[in-house]
């Protein structure tokens, strides 16, 4: 990549899931803890055997298809989180994948298409509104972030998920008082007020890692 | 933690090696991805019946795969989801041109990743449909959770759908009489003791000596209320009244009455159990016309037990009655 550049390659994206994976497997426990708190304890354990999965099918992909290489991540997401995350994770970036397919770069304003096209696919396979607790509550702010940064214009991708990152930060920290109304959290009714949900950490750990793997790509 | 295993990892597969062992005549295992399916399938025009589910239920799903029952089954981890490929391949492989029904349990992960797994078979011209169970009375259903759990109803609509799909019924009509029977069947279950999954090797939760836990799940989650230790002539009216009040049934119903074992207790004591359910329910003026007593859908090494209830018609009694012939429902075949 030049200095500052407008778009982010292939390569780009590859860094940015393997700094996933490397900070899926940093928060491992943090995720297991917030999980064991309102769910059933295997968010991190999941998603670090999903991520070490993608690591293995990515090692042997060639091709500058932005796309296919997204689908093959939500593939191997699906086929081997399980659990609710599985289908989350999986739908996210197999919508981002359909957005992205056949793309070898990628500016901001098409960013903020493929977020937005995952967060949907995610709404629309686990029912979730905002407010409910979920990872809706960071992805969606971070969606809203590129968007604005799009408009703004002159921003590159590494600024604008950082904008991104920060915002899914403020809606991660927004889950603690909310009470859960979807999954295995939401049977605790009122006391799962006052804890952190683990699918929003995930989920800001995603948008954190896109803008540190995009600034150093 | 005391387990017949051998590594807690290969709990799941090597039981499937077992499995394959001792009914390799009637069933086959697929290991990646993990499915088991009745070795005559696909057969040609009858609709096609997957279920599925985390492991350590069983004998169910994996042991109702045969004739007159489940067509495939897709085993997952202990207590967790299995995944879509998992289902998509066993769609495919029990599709015979008449389409494919799912019946899944309603657990968030469950119900994502058979949705997941239809809307690939669709991809692939395989017609799909799926019903959801939900016949728990312990949880609370609401806009604001995840709705109630499958449990018990499950056993049974397999039983009833599988019949149902052999007389060549049509995939609606298959799909239609599983919504009927899950919309008149109601469970609910109590336990003695926690379980313990093989990963973590602790218990589920802390159970005191003269304690039990009311409305409890099959994975160990907590249930509605901890008690004191009572008879069992107790324990079953606490449990039916919630049954019985929530459908509600009435005087004049005539039921199928399920007592399930969650895996721990031993059969003496489900026969006194179905003892007192067969009292309360006659004092109510609601006849036992079928009946199931013994281990069905367990949760490990849980002591303790379910009842669940079907109001029966006529159509629903006579596909029960069907031949079925599985490695643990078999009769008329």
């Amino acid at each position: 990549m030049t200095e500052e550049a407008a778009t982010i390659d292939h390569a780009g994206v590859l860094a940015w899931i393997r700094r996933y994976a490397a900070v899926i497997e940093e928060h491992r426990v943090e995720l297991v803890r917030l999980d064991t708190a309102i769910g059933d304890g295997d968010h991190g354990t999941n998603m670090d055997r999903g991520m070490k999965k993608v690591l293995e099918k990515l090692d042997g992909s060639e091709g500058d298809d932005i796309g296919a290489t997204l689908k093959a991540v939500g593939m191997t997401l699906v086929s081997s989180v399980g659990g609710a995350a599985g289908p989350l994770y999986g739908t996210l970036f197999l919508q981002m994948g359909t957005a992205t397919a056949g793309s070898s770069t990628l500016d901001v304003g098409a960013l903020a298409d493929a977020l937005d096209a995952g967060v949907k696919g995610v709404q629309a396979r686990g029912k979730a509104e905002p407010g409910d607790k979920t990872m809706v509550d960071a992805l969606l702010p971070a969606v809203a972030a590129l968007r604005e940064a799009q408009a703004d214009g002159g921003v590159g991708p590494a600024a604008a998920a950082e904008r991104a990152a920060a915002a899914a930060e403020e809606g991660m920290k927004a889950t603690i008082p909310m009470e859960a109304r979807k999954g295995r959290a939401s049977y605790l009714g009122p006391r799962s007020v006052g804890h952190q949900d683990p699918g929003a950490t995930s989920s800001y750990l995603l948008l954190r890692s896109a803008g540190e793997a995009f600034a150093t790509a | 933690m005391k387990k017949l295993i051998n590594a807690p990892d290969a709990v799941v597969r090597e039981a499937l090696e077992g499995m394959e062992h001792a009914y390799g005549d009637r069933l086959r295992i697929s290991y990646d991805p993990a499915f088991i399916v009745r070795s005559d399938a696909p057969v040609q025009g009858k609709v096609g019946i997957v279920s599925g589910g985390g492991s350590g239920h069983e004998p169910m799903h994996g042991g109702f795969v045969g004739m007159g029952m489940l067509d495939a089954a897709c085993p997952g981890e202990v207590f967790t989801s299995p995944t879509p490929d998992q289902m998509l391949e066993a769609t495919k492989a029990v599709d015979g041109g008449a389409g494919v029904l799912h019946i899944v349990k309603n657990y968030t992960g469950d119900v994502m990743n058979f949705e997941m797994a239809a809307d690939l078979a669709k991809g692939e011209g395989i017609e799909v449909e799926a019903v959801v169970t939900n016949d728990d009375v312990a949880v609370q259903d609401s806009l604001y959770t995840a709705g109630r759990r499958g449990v018990g109803i499950t056993v049974i609509a397999e039983k009833i759908c599988g019949a149902a799909a052999e007389e060549r019924k049509s995939l609606a009509e298959v799909a239609e009489i599983c919504r009927r029977v899950n919309g008149e069947g109601r469970s609910m279950g109590m336990a003695l003791t926690p379980c313990m999954t093989p990963s973590s090797g602790e218990p589920s939760f802390e159970l005191g000596e003269d304690e039990m836990e009311i409305g409890i799940g099959i994975h160990g989650e907590p249930g509605r209320y901890r008690e004191p230790m009572a008879p069992a002539a107790q324990v079953v009216d606490r449990l039916a009244t919630a049954v019985v009040e929530d459908l509600p049934y009435n005087s004049g119903d005539r039921v199928l009455a399920m007592v399930n074992g969650m895996g721990g207790t031993p059969l003496i004591e489900l026969f006194v159990v179905y003892r007192e359910l067969h009292r309360f329910l006659q004092e109510r003026g609601i006849t036992i016309e079928r009946r199931l007593v013994g281990n069905y859908i367990t949760s490990l090494e849980m002591a303790g037990c379910s009842i669940t209830l079907l109001r029966l018609d006529d159509e629903l009694t006579r596909l029960w009655d069907a031949p079925v012939d599985t490695p643990a429902l078999r009769w008329g075949a």
